[in-house]
């Protein structure tokens, strides 16, 4: 871990948090060649919202990916809840990037929820009481109850969202990974899933992983971030991350942490911004 | 009344005719099993994967008119196999997925062009070409009727089976492979479905319609139901309507034409036509049962109670 030469932020050691509902340990992970992770460690307690920040392209996906078991790591390893290996672990609830679902679909956004249940067992699924009222628990706690009935497609894309949540968290969880669940939402829409997440974090002890490039957006509610850049990570909490100093060393180059209103700002000051060009948000261009 | 008034439409030994009893029997199957499996189809988006083994299919039905066979168990297995090959090739991605349609189907129907080259060469009658290609349900043999009907169970059950896995890949293949679903095997499991399914509704209505039976069925249910079990049911009753009502057309037709009817299959086709353009107008006519919920997108801004 030592040997990646990157700051070691904070309690970032294995036994750094309390309760670790997810440990990820010195994890490497290559597609077709690329290193696309490179030896990160970082942990998330349980009740705990980590936001998994990094530009297009950083790793973000791959690591959710290895930590559901998609992908296998070249090295390192993750722990999720009571030592198992993620695979076989049932305690993932997973948020998948950007679905399309088309207007006649026919499936209700409860339909959905319901699948999030019992989706992986065979047969056609049997009217049941107890089922039905788990299904109607999951809509209503995700304030999704008014729209129960219309087919999924027809949703907007924070009402689909709120499906998918619920949809993930019927199973009850002790970890939820989503996967860019902001980046079609408008401002308000995704205040509201954000809110909606930490509440859960906070109500049922579960340990949220979201990732995101922009990371403003999640300044009121994440206690943790992991930021990814070019493969390797700095976590922490915010502030012990998101300074001038641990994101210089992180990208390799000078970027600069300014904050305006309440609002983050990673402005590169360098000629590598070129690495980011879509992160208007996040990273904008030094003079 | 009603018998008296419906009997006009019901050309004399209409209902005493076995070719009739085949064909109704046939094309219910057929259609209830296109149904069941054209809903998955066309949300999977393999509506050209359906298409392409409805054409795959025509070089099986050529290969078994030269051997002598019925036309079924050519498509039968020329559907399986080349289900398989896709499959193989890899069915996952929707590129991926177009490609080893297109590469299948060119194939085999460079195959059925030498088939059916050969089935005229050697009978000295276009007749081959027509029957595979378009079908003629009142020539079937009864004993195909068992035939099918433990194909068409095979193929619903499978469906049956896969169901909840099948929906929640449909919906998300990255969702379903993170609960562990076996996913390559389900979306094989649900080829095999579809193969056969195409290869029954050939039968009815000939390989190259075979599509009509599979997608229109399915668009009409699409177009009228919110809920997939909902929709399968829609997409076989309207199959079995179309199949039944198109064979009476036909029949009729023989009197009205004097002599020289319709043919059968594009009696069925112009009933799942005219069936999926209502079913457009019903649905436009119907009002929209969503609520309205721009309002809603704050509303978690709201506290909410504790349980």
């Amino acid at each position: 871990m030592v040997s990646t030469g990157l700051p070691q932020v904070g309690d970032d050691s294995r036994a750094g948090v309390a309760n670790p509902v997810l440990q990820v340990e010195d994890l490497s992970v290559s597609l077709g060649g690329r290193q696309v992770l490179d030896r990160v460690s970082f942990s998330v307690e349980a009740g705990g919202f980590c936001g998994l920040i990094g530009s297009n392209g950083a790793g973000k996906t791959t690591l959710i990916r290895a930590i559901l078991g998609l992908t296998a790591p070249s090295r390192g390893r993750i722990v999720v809840t009571d030592g198992t290996r993620s695979r076989q672990n049932p305690q993932i609830g997973y948020v998948p990037q950007k679905i399309v679902l088309e207007a006649d679909m026919p499936l209700r956004a409860r339909d959905l929820v319901g699948l999030g249940l019992d989706g992986h067992r065979f047969g056609i699924p049997w009217p049941k009481t107890k089922r039905r009222i788990a299904v109607e628990e999951m809509l209503d706690a995700v304030g999704a109850t008014r729209f129960a009935d219309v087919r999924i497609g027809t949703l907007s894309g924070g009402e689909q969202q709120r499906i998918m949540i619920a949809q993930a968290l019927i199973c009850r969880p002790k970890l939820l990974l989503l996967d860019e669940p902001l980046a079609n939402l408008d401002i308000r829409s995704a205040a509201g899933v954000v809110e909606l997440l930490a509440r859960i974090a906070a109500e049922q002890r579960i340990a949220v992983l979201l990732s995101a490039h922009d990371m403003n957006p999640l300044l009121p509610v994440m206690d943790r971030v992991v930021y990814l850049a070019d493969g390797r990570a700095v976590s922490g909490t915010t502030d012990q991350v998101v300074r001038t100093d641990i994101l210089s060393r992180l990208y390799g180059h000078h970027v600069e942490v300014i904050h305006v209103e309440g609002r983050v700002l990673v402005v590169s000051g360098s000629e590598h911004q070129a690495h980011h060009p879509n992160d208007t948000d996040t990273f904008l261009r030094g003079p | 009344m009603l018998a008296v008034s419906w009997a006009p439409l019901f050309e004399p030994g209409f209902f005493s005719s076995e070719p009739v009893h085949v064909a109704l029997t046939v094309g219910a199957i057929s259609a209830v099993v296109s149904g069941v499996v054209g809903v998955f189809t066309v949300i999977r988006g393999q509506s050209f994967a359906g298409h392409a083994l409805s054409d795959i299919g025509t070089a099986g039905g050529s290969a078994s008119f030269l051997v002598g066979t019925s036309t079924l168990y050519g498509f039968v297995a020329f559907n399986v196999v080349a289900a398989g090959v896709m499959e193989l090739i890899g069915i996952r991605k929707p590129r991926g997925r177009d490609l080893a349609t297109g590469i299948v189907l060119g194939a085999s129907l460079g195959l059925a062009a030498l088939f059916l080259y050969e089935g005229t060469i050697s009978s000295s009658t276009t007749g081959a070409t027509v029957n595979v290609l378009f079908g003629s349900i009142f020539t079937l043999a009864p004993g195909i009727m068992n035939v099918i009907a433990v194909l068409g169970f095979v193929s619903v059950s499978l469906i049956a089976v896969l169901y909840r896995p099948l929906l929640l890949s449909s919906v998300s293949y990255e969702m379903a492979a993170a609960r562990r679903v076996p996913v390559r095997l389900v979306g094989a499991g649900y080829l095999l479905a579809l193969a056969l399914a195409v290869s029954m509704s050939a039968v009815t209505i000939g390989a190259i319609l075979s599509t009509a039976l599979l997608i229109g069925p399915a668009a009409v249910a699409l177009r009228v139901a919110t809920r997939t079990g909902v929709a399968i049911a829609v997409a076989a009753v309207v199959g079995v309507v179309a199949c039944w009502a198109g064979t009476l057309i036909a029949y009729d037709s023989t009197v009205w034409a004097g002599g020289n009817g319709w043919p059968v299959s594009f009696c069925i086709v112009v009933v799942i036509f005219v069936l999926y353009f209502t079913s457009g107008v019903v649905s436009r006519l119907r009002a929209d049962p969503r609520p309205a919920t721009t309002s809603d997108l704050g509303r978690f801004v709201e506290p909410v109670e504790a349980a």
